[in-house]
């Protein structure tokens, strides 16, 4: 098949606790992003649950794809194809919106593409801004993950560094957890922070001249040390110097990374990358290094079905696309032998 | 056996000897609160094996596998699942049956899906507690539950005697 700007792609996610479609035309064009969250189902647990997961994207993915078609204004039998995340994520929730994908394209007898959740990521800017120049680097930070990313072009990246044990979300959520400020952790310590002072306690930069890579599981520690040890602290002291500690390391890598290949600016991807403050650093930071900052809306860095499509229209027009029988995969990395032509 | 370590890298050392022992089925459960080492632990566990790579926290995936020669090692995390009661939909031991080797962070709500394993619980060292500076000691107790580490349990004590309270 001909893939081009006229190529409308349905994008389907459930890889964690978002159930999300959308229509996508010619990689770029957003016609609709419906994202149904399952965040007040898990916050009474505190995190994610699998089976819980599992069950909501099963109620939820009917009405959010059937939303994301009346929202568009389209007839179904416009759809070129269909693409959804095949990977990383829970094996359980992936399940729900690979069986629902696949039946669609057989249904309507389209191309099936799988795409890969962190590929994704490195779309969403483009989605916002389709004028930007490589070579990039994408520094994606969410709970599961953290990472830098050269992208050299569409479907050319270069992993230059990722967390050797936790990533920075699952820092936020960790602590938070300990001190009662609530979930999703990321933005309560956002919020909590406001009231703070990160400079109230020095906790460790961990790896900061050593290397793109980056370990958040000793910060973690440290921090839970210092409250058990201090135990009158205010919250909102730790919260902030916790965030402060993570975002000097973020930031400090990001720009060394497009320094040392070039880039032509720094693209933010992933969950946390709706954090206010790290947001403004890597602002201020490209501004001084004279290089752009994107930093897309916080609905384009956290999970989203538009960035699906875009980045399965890609696949579509380079690769092609995906046999039925493909399966998901829990822990897929980014740059895998599976989806690489 | 009750253990002390001054510091990650005995804490380390100790996960290496418990791994040079394991065998293809073994099943070892972390336990013990955030910050105490479970981490560092499952490194140098992993290292011990074979692993090469990055073993980054399965917090989010629940399972990371990794292949290191004839062996599989799953590194789980019930973190997200220990007030749930869904350990059982993870099938932990059926993970461990074929050449793997199973070792499961905050073990706690696994302990009553698998009968035969080691538990080994790592808890902040209080003698240290009063420190100014960060508290790096641990004390690690380890128990073999059901036959299979029972068998290996006098090797096991023998290797660790130096970190033996």
């Amino acid at each position: 098949m001909t893939v081009d700007e006229h190529t409308l792609v349905l994008g389907v996610e459930t890889s964690c606790d978002e159930t999300a479609a959308a229509l996508v035309l010619g990689g770029d064009d957003v016609i609709s992003s419906v994202v149904s969250s399952q965040i007040d189902l898990h916050a009474e647990f505190g995190g994610v649950v699998p089976e819980v997961a599992s069950r909501a994207h099963l109620e939820s993915l009917n009405p959010v794809v059937a939303r994301a078609i009346v929202e568009g204004g389209i007839d179904p039998s416009r759809i070129d194809a269909v693409a959804c995340t095949i990977g990383p994520g829970l094996i359980g929730a992936l399940l729900v919106g690979v069986s629902a994908a696949k039946a669609l394209a057989l249904a309507w007898d389209v191309p099936f593409v799988g795409v890969n959740h962190l590929e994704a990521h490195l779309y969403a800017a483009f989605l916002e801004d389709t004028n930007l120049q490589f070579p990039l680097v994408v520094l994606l930070v969410s709970g599961g993950h953290t990472m830098l990313v050269e992208m050299r072009d569409h479907g050319d990246y270069r992993l230059l560094g990722r967390t050797i044990d936790d990533a920075a979300g699952e820092a936020f959520d960790k602590v938070a957890r300990f001190l009662d400020l609530g979930y999703p952790g990321g933005p309560a310590i956002d919020r909590a922070s406001d009231a703070g002072d990160p400079d109230a306690i020095r906790f460790p930069r961990a790896m900061m001249d050593d290397g793109l890579d980056f370990s958040f599981s000793g910060l973690k520690t440290s921090v839970l040390n210092y409250v058990r040890r201090e135990p009158d602290v205010a919250s909102v002291d730790v919260a902030a110097s916790l965030q402060q500690a993570v975002i000097d390391v973020l930031v400090h890598k990001a720009r060394r990374a497009a320094h040392e290949v070039g880039a032509t600016g720094i693209v933010l991807g992933g969950g946390v990358a709706a954090n206010r403050l790290l947001r403004a650093e890597i602002a201020a930071a490209c501004a001084a290094d004279g290089i752009g900052a994107f930093l897309p809306s916080r609905e384009m860095c956290t999970d989203n079905a538009a960035m699906i499509a875009a980045a399965g229209w890609h696949r579509l027009r380079a690769v092609g696309p995906s046999p039925l029988d493909i399966g998901a995969f829990p822990t897929m990395p980014l740059l895998d032998q599976a989806l690489i032509r | 056996m009750e253990l002390h370590t001054a510091s990650p890298s005995d804490t380390r050392e100790v996960a290496a000897a418990i791994a040079r022992l394991a065998r293809s089925g073994d099943i070892v459960l972390l336990t013990g609160d955030m910050g105490v080492g479970k981490t560092v632990f499952a490194q140098g566990f992993g290292a011990a094996l074979g692993v090469a790579e990055p073993m980054t926290s399965p917090t989010f995936t629940l399972v990371n596998s990794y292949q290191c020669g004839s062996l599989t090692l799953h590194h789980a995390d019930l973190y997200r699942l220990e007030r749930t009661g869904e350990v059982a939909d993870l099938a932990l031991a059926e993970l461990a049956e074929f050449s793997g080797v199973l070792l499961v962070e905050w073990g706690e709500a696994a302990a009553a899906t698998v009968r035969d394993h080691l538990e080994v619980h790592l808890d902040v060292d209080d003698a240290d507690a009063d420190a100014l500076d960060e508290v790096t000691g641990r004390t690690i107790e380890i128990s073999a539950i059901g036959p299979s580490w029972a068998q290996r349990y006098g090797r096991l004590t023998e290797a660790l005697a130096r970190f033996a309270c």
